[in-house]
């Protein structure tokens, strides 16, 4: 694998090589990870910057940048509309996003009527390539196990209480498939700029385990 | 099944959907090095050019015996996969990769297992 094999050049000055200021490995799986790196390495599967290029690549997809998508959701219909037909290909020809080969996004809206939550009951499936690394509940037995069976009970929660008369779905996401969920947006933001809107869309609301944040009075 | 779950019955010891669990720890830490290197490294080996598909990483954790399962934490779980499939694809060797730990923890001060 050769350092132009990813089109992506991100640079971040707190890229965080193994250098001899690091502390040695503390666990025995933190020495079998150095063991399979170097190896990898002198075998010339990989080289090291590989390894730096995908830790700052992961790193550039995080939860700002699904709000920005999601903000333009909130500005546009049209964008709305497109992105909830077809995610992939809008977000790459309007947001230069590539979301990658490994799977399908679909962007799913929450309305009055309809709540969506995602989880993926078997294993961690999640959006990474737009919202990043999923956050540790996200892969925990215990939300993966419940949700399906008792959203209302795990919104609850996460501090999330939904009108009765709003019906809940669970999406569960698959290795092929994941989802984005966009938030309703926020009464009492209807001139507030995208920039201004991004400021709301959390990590969570984007998975569903909370709305976006209400704006301050 | 520990956590006050009902038996898993037939199920994957990952196929837990619906089940009884207890109340979800939504503690959350910035990635350490280890984590961020394990998702690094393991991104390179399911990508095109990479040793293994995503669907083999899936296969190897669920193939982990229950309480490995329930009490291996995530990157602990990819960082042994890795090792299984590396293996297994013939990229590395046991042998390669045990020595190498060795020669680690000797670098490291450490004490010898």
């Amino acid at each position: 694998m050769h350092a132009d094999d990813h089109g992506h050049d991100h640079t971040d000055p707190d890229a965080h090589a193994p250098s001899p200021d690091d502390p040695p490995p503390a666990s025995d799986w933190e020495f079998l990870e150095q063991a399979l790196s170097e190896l990898l390495i002198e075998s010339g599967v990989i080289e090291e910057a590989d390894i730096q290029r995908m830790m700052n690549f992961t790193e550039s997809r995080n939860p700002a940048l699904g709000a920005k998508v999601v903000a333009r959701t909130w500005t546009d219909s049209d964008f709305r509309s497109r992105l909830l037909r077809d995610a992939r290909r809008t977000l790459r020809e309007e947001m230069d996003i590539d979301i990658g080969t490994i799977a399908e996004l679909e962007a799913v809206e929450n309305t009055d009527a309809v709540h969506h939550v995602v989880v993926c009951t078997l294993c961690s499936c999640y959006p990474r390539n737009l919202l990043g690394i999923p956050p540790a509940w996200y892969k925990s037995r215990e939300y993966r196990a419940r949700v399906v069976r008792e959203p209302r009970a795990v919104l609850k929660e996460f501090g999330t209480t939904l009108p009765p008369g709003t019906s809940i779905r669970v999406l569960d996401s698959t290795a092929d498939l994941r989802y984005l969920v966009v938030p309703r947006r926020p009464a009492g933001t209807e001139d507030w700029p995208a920039e201004r809107l991004e400021s709301l869309v959390t990590r969570d609301s984007m998975i569903g385990t909370a709305p976006a944040t209400e704006p301050k009075a | 099944m520990t956590n006050g779950a009902e038996p898993a019955g037939n199920r994957g010891i990952h196929d837990i959907g619906g089940l009884d669990f207890g109340a979800i720890d939504r503690g959350e830490h910035p990635p350490t090095t280890f984590e961020r290197r394990v998702d690094a490294l393991m991104l390179l080996m399911i990508s095109p050019s990479g040793a293994f598909r995503v669907d083999a990483l899936r296969r190897a954790i669920e193939a982990y015996n229950e309480t490995d399962y329930a009490h291996l934490a995530y990157y602990e779980k990819w960082v042994r996969a890795l090792r299984i499939l590396l293996v297994e694809q013939g990229v590395l060797t046991d042998e390669q990769i045990d020595a190498r730990i060795a020669a680690l923890r000797e670098r490291a001060g450490g004490v010898q297992p």
